[in-house]
Formats: C-alpha cells, sequence, structure tokens
C-alpha cells in the first residue's frame, strides 16, 4: 500500500511524540520525581510501523512493555503516560496498581499484560482463535522481546497459532540484548524469524529502524492474517539505545562507543532524514512538532502532578469481576 | 428423577452449557473424538463439532493461555487439565494471568473461564496421575476453587463456573467419578459457587470435607452413628471464597471440628478451617480441632500397600472421629 504524505508525516509525528515522552520521563526521573521508567527509545519505527498496519480500534493488540511508541499510536496519551509513572488513580492501565509501562487500554483493544515476559503471547493466540470461532476478520498483533522467545509459553503461543491458522502477527522487537545478554546466548539462529519454519509459519526479518519497511511487511502479514491465512512471525530488528530501565547500568556490558555507534541509526533521525529527502518534511513543519510535542509534554507533566492518588483503600478490589465499578 | 454417576452429571453439566451459549468451548487433551481420557466429553464432539471442542496441542501452559485470550474477547472456555498432575505447566498462566487480571487492569479486564482438573489418588496412578492440589490455589486471590463431591452438585456447581465471570478452577475427584452416583434433575438448575452444605445434620461433632474425602466421610459417619456418636457433615464444596458462617455455625453447635482432605497435612487446606475455627468459635470448642489429611509425602506412591498407606478412607476417618468423640 503506498502511504500519503500526510499518513507519513503523521506517523512521524507518533515516532516524535513517543520520543519527547520518552525522553521526559528519564527528565523526571533524574530529578527524583519518579520511580521508575522503561525506555522505548529506539524502538519507534517499529511500533509506529507495526501500529499503522492494523484498523487502530478494531484489531488487538497484546503488548509488552517496551511499546510506548505503539500504545501511543494506539491512543494512549502523554498525560496517561505521566499519570501511569506517578502512580495516580486516573492512569488508565491499572488505576496505578501496575508498574508504569504495563499497558493496557480498553478503548484500544489493548489487553492487560503482567511482568513475566511471554505470557502474552499466549493470549494473543487465545484473542486469535476467538475471532476465527466467531468468524469475524480482526486481527491480533503481539509483541515481545527477542531474549523472551526463549520462553516456553512463547513457543507454545506461536504452535498454537500456526496449527490453527489464526489470524496473529507475532512481532519481535530484537534489541541486542535482554536486560545484558546478547542474542547469541539466547538463540542458535541469526535471527528469532529463522524460529517460524520449525513451527510452521512464514517468519521474515525486517529493518525495524525503518517505520515504512516495518509498515509494509506488517502490512502484508495483517492482509495475510485477515485473509484467513493465518499467522506470521516478524523480527524488527533494532538497537536498544537506553538501559534496559532506570534500575540498569548498561556500562557493566557493553561500551560507550558501541552506543554511539548505534545512535546512528535512530529510527526517528533515519525518518527525518527520508521525509526530508523525499520533500514531505520541511523544518517549519518539524519545527511545529516539536513545540507542539513540548506543550503536550509539559501539560501531561503538570496535570499528572496535580492529579490525586488513588485512595489507600482502595487496594483491597477488584479482585473479581462482581467487585468492578464501572464508569 | 435419574440416577447419575460423578462423570455424567459433569458431561451433562458441559453438554448443556454448550447448547445454552454459543461462547462456550471445550479446549484441552483428547477431548474430541477421544471424548477425553476418562470420557467426561464423551460425544460432545460429534454434537459440537471441532470448533467447539478442541484438542489442544500438549502444552498446558496454552490450554489455559489460550483460554484467558479467548475469555477476554468474550468467549467462555472450558480448559480440561487431564490430571491435576500437569496443571503445573500452567501454573503462571493461571496465578499470574487469570487470577490477576482483572485486579491489575481495575477491573477492565476480567476472565470468564473454567479450569476442569480431575485430581485425587486411590487408583493405581502413582505421583503424577494422583495429586491433590487444592493447597496450591487455595491462596490466590482472584481465582474461585470448587471442588464438587456429588453427582448434583458436580452439574449444578459447573454450571455456575460457566456462567460466572471469574476464573474458577473445578477440581473434580476422579476416583469417583463412577464410584460416586446420585439423583440428579434433568434440565436446568445451578448450585450456587460459595455456600457450603451440612450434608448430614448431628450434635456431637462436625467434620469438614470435600470431594472424595467427603464421600468417605458419610459413610464413617453412617458407622459410627451405630456406635452411638451423631456427627455433623459439612461438605464444603467451595473452599474458595470459603464459607465461613457454616463452618462457625456448625461449630458452635457440636464443639468439636475434624477437618479431612487427601492433599497432605503440611500447609494444607485445613490448616485455613483450623484457623477460622480457632478466631471465631475458640469459645465454643470442647475439643482441639483435628486435622486428618494425607501424609507429608511428596505424593501417593504406586505400589498397592503403599497407596494404601497414603490415601485416606472410610475406617480410617471413623477412627478420627471416635478419637475425637471421646476427648
Ligand atoms: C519470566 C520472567 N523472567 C525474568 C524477567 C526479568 N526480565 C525483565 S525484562 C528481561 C529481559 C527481556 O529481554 P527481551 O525479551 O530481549 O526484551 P527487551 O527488554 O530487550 O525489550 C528480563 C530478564 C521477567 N520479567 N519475566
Ligand atoms: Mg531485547
Amino acid at each position: 500500500m503506498e502511504l500519503s504524505a500526510e499518513i507519513k508525516r503523521e506517523m512521524y509525528w507518533m515516532m516524535l511524540l513517543a520520543r519527547r515522552v520518552d525522553e521526559r520521563a528519564w527528565v523526571l526521573h533524574r530529578q527524583g520525581k519518579i520511580a521508575f521508567h522503561i525506555s522505548g527509545i529506539g524502538h519507534e519505527a517499529a511500533q509506529v510501523g507495526a501500529a499503522f498496519a492494523l484498523r487502530r480500534g478494531y484489531d488487538w493488540v497484546t503488548p509488552y512493555y517496551r511499546d510506548l511508541a505503539l500504545m501511543t499510536a494506539l491512543g494512549y496519551s502523554p498525560t496517561d503516560f505521566m499519570l501511569s509513572l506517578m502512580g495516580k488513580a486516573a492512569e488508565p492501565s491499572s488505576g496505578g496498581r501496575q508498574m508504569p509501562s504495563h499497558w493496557s487500554l480498553r478503548t484500544a483493544n489493548a489487553v492487560s499484560h503482567s511482568a513475566p515476559v511471554a505470557t502474552q503471547t499466549i493470549h494473543a493466540s487465545g484473542i486469535g482463535l476467538a475471532i476465527k470461532l466467531r468468524k469475524e476478520d480482526k486481527v491480533v498483533l503481539t509483541t515481545i522481546g527477542e531474549g523472551s522467545t526463549s520462553q516456553g509459553e512463547w513457543y507454545e503461543g506461536v504452535n498454537w497459532a500456526a496449527v490453527h491458522r489464526l489470524p496473529v502477527i507475532f512481532i519481535v522487537q530484537n534489541n541486542q540484548y535482554a536486560i545484558s545478554v546478547p542474542p547469541e546466548m539466547q538463540m542458535a539462529v541469526p535471527s528469532s524469524a529463522d524460529k517460524a519454519c520449525g513451527l510452521g509459519l512464514p517468519g521474515e526479518m525486517v529493518d525495524g529502524t525503518d517505520v515504512f519497511a516495518v509498515f509494509a511487511a506488517v502490512s502484508k502479514a495483517v492482509e495475510r492474517a485477515r485473509k484467513g491465512e493465518g499467522p506470521s512471525l516478524i523480527e524488527t530488528r533494532m538497537y536498544r539505545i537506553t538501559p534496559h530501565s532506570s534500575d540498569d547500568d548498561d556500562r557493566t556490558y557493553r561500551t560507550r562507543e558501541e552506543v554511539e555507534e548505534n545512535k546512528k541509526r535512530d529510527p526517528l533521525l533515519m525518518a527525518r532524514t527520508l521525509l526530508e529527502k523525499e520533500g514531505l518534511l520541511t523544518i517549519a513543519q518539524i519545527d511545529e512538532m516539536e513545540a507542539k510535542a513540548k506543550q503536550m509534554v509539559d501539560e501531561a507533566v503538570k496535570a499528572a502532578e496535580a492529579a490525586p492518588y488513588p485512595a489507600p483503600e482502595d487496594a483491597a478490589f477488584p479482585v473479581y469481576a462482581e467487585e468492578v465499578r464501572r464508569g | 428423577m435419574a440416577e447419575i454417576t460423578l462423570i455424567e452429571a459433569i458431561r451433562q453439566a458441559m453438554d448443556e452449557e454448550l447448547a445454552r451459549d454459543e461462547n462456550v468451548f471445550i479446549v484441552g487433551e483428547d477431548v474430541g473424538q477421544r471424548g477425553g481420557v476418562f470420557r467426561a466429553t464423551v460425544g460432545l464432539f460429534e454434537k459440537y463439532g471441532g470448533e467447539r471442542v478442541i484438542d489442544s496441542p500438549l502444552a498446558e501452559a496454552s490450554i489455559v493461555g489460550v483460554g484467558i485470550g479467548a475469555a477476554l474477547y468474550g468467549m467462555r472456555p472450558i480448559c480440561e487439565i487431564q490430571f491435576a498432575d500437569f496443571i503445573h505447566p500452567a501454573f503462571n498462566q493461571i496465578i499470574n494471568e487469570a487470577a490477576k487480571m482483572c485486579y491489575r487492569s481495575n477491573g477492565e479486564w476480567t476472565v470468564p473461564m473454567v479450569i476442569r482438573a480431575p485430581y485425587g489418588g486411590g487408583i493405581g496412578g502413582g505421583l503424577y496421575h494422583s495429586q491433590s492440589l487444592e493447597g496450591l490455589f487455595t491462596h490466590t486471590p482472584g481465582l474461585k476453587v470448587v471442588v464438587p463431591s456429588s453427582p448434583y452438585d458436580a452439574k449444578g456447581l459447573l454450571k455456575s463456573a460457566v456462567r460466572d465471570p471469574n476464573p474458577v478452577l473445578f477440581f473434580e475427584p476422579k476416583k469417583g467419578y463412577r464410584l460416586i452416583k446420585g439423583e440428579v434433575p434433568e434440565g436446568e438448575f445451578t448450585v450456587p459457587i460459595g455456600p457450603a452444605n451440612v450434608t448430614r445434620a448431628g450434635s456431637d461433632l462436625t467434620v469438614f470435607s470435600y470431594g472424595m474425602m467427603h464421600h468417605y466421610t458419610l459413610q464413617a459417619a453412617e458407622t459410627v452413628a451405630k456406635e452411638g456418636i451423631d456427627v455433623e457433615v459439612v461438605d464444603l464444596r467451595t473452599l474458595y471464597p470459603v464459607d465461613r458462617d457454616t463452618i462457625l455455625k456448625s461449630v458452635r453447635k457440636t464443639g468439636k471440628a475434624l477437618i479431612v482432605h487427601e492433599d497432605n497435612l503440611t500447609g494444607g487446606y485445613g490448616g485455613e478451617i483450623a484457623a477460622i475455627i480457632a478466631e471465631g468459635a475458640f469459645s465454643d470448642l470442647d475439643a482441639p480441632v483435628r486435622r486428618l489429611a494425607g501424609p507429608d509425602v511428596p505424593a501417593v506412591p504406586f505400589s498397592h500397600p503403599m497407596q494404601d498407606w497414603f490415601m485416606l478412607n472410610p475406617a480410617k476417618i471413623a477412627e478420627a472421629i471416635r478419637q475425637l468423640a471421646r476427648y
């Protein structure tokens, strides 16, 4: 599918917004205003490219913690994220129960996930099964890090979708690290996409720093899934530019030179260069976007700081569905 | 009214629920053409087809996890774990996912599903076809844990479990599948999840039990009745959440309590009942609370003499009743 200039700019905007929100989280952490941040810097192209391949709000997503840009593209706002970083009551994923970046957004069909990695992969196949049983044409997209594809539950989930030809797109974000452990200590194949052939679905590797390449690859997989032709596995490859989380010190396992070298392939920079070259993005437009992002982030921080914490006794609920208070 | 076996009651409940609600489906190992290794789903594949009675891959985490995904989408899965002993690979999905979904999403996502698992020994199954595992799950808010002991309750409780908006773990006493018979009305009725059942009124002491041990307890109560000991028997039925009121009411009346379960003693479910009694009916007690439980060895041994040593039976229960009555 050929993308219009407008949509290309929209994709760039989503990447930019997610980046600025993410950067502000690091600043807030250094200022001691928040306790924890896990960053998606370097992952924006893969996530925004994937999101735009979906019918957002119609298709389903079971994400993982690195997916700030994906969630942003699905409608999770900077204010939502700031509320979550600060553990405020109005945070939409869990009402302050979960750590930040443990997403859930019912309005976007983005399902709540936990911290144990790869649990969400099986849920995606279950949702895919339900879609198939109901003979609907929705698809499910699920994401994960490359290290987590070592988990048994990941294989079980992908296997299910392959056996039943379920409408699921398995996206692996291979950022070269699982905290400190490199991919060659996780798998004996060059790419997690190679695991697909043992499970019986198409596997493909794509440059995860190229938002339009990811969009094209995921769009193809979505089309396949929607037509009932089954699941696909796509490895998007990028570099984790930040430490694993705000609790990690990555100097203990990688050099500054390595990080600096990889920043040359910063997906935001690459998208900008490409769009400028194509004449689709002017300096004035970029300035405008930057100003808008800054304003949104400033306002989000302000709103979140002013927002109330949950009442302590709200921690008693809702353990069971009967206790859920709607509206 | 027809007299049917425990397993036929379970099969009927599933049959009726499949007919009642098209969102209900069964997933598990060999549940399709084979009708389940215990024949609990016999005839259902033929009647409802392979889309609603699904033979899963041999992977328990995915049986539960796919069920969770489908439930999130609005389906009502009945997941069968072939033997409770094989539920451990799915522990993560049950404890971290199903049980915590409602709470962690502040009620945005709920998991209406049933996990059926045949449990218990005395069938020559050795260590890995005999385990009683309720104690591992009755420590988990967010789950409901049900153990029926009669065909009537099995049918009524299973139908309630299918309709419940929460994850329900349904442990079936497999030794009683064909041994335990009882009258079950045809057609629609349910038994609510939650309340315990006083299955025999008495005045000298109360025995609390569930599942196969409840069946044996009723036999033991008959035996000691001839010796002049008048036993009240309470079938707990729902272990979590537990019916404190019925427990305390009975102890206040009889003044003595014996708890019987097949699961091993230490850290077992009986400890919780003893604590409830100690906290709520201490001044009504005429004797220390007693527990009769499986011995603290890893599981039921295979060889018959050793299996018999492990297993409780009506004679052992009768002897424990006599001792408590003498106190
Ligand atoms: C089951 C489980 N074990 C360990 C962890 C701790 N942990 C959190 S993230 C992580 C590394 C994951 O790496 P990868 O899958 O490559 O994803 P990335 O963080 O690089 O995006 C580990 C070990 C966990 N969350 N879950
Ligand atoms: Mg990684």
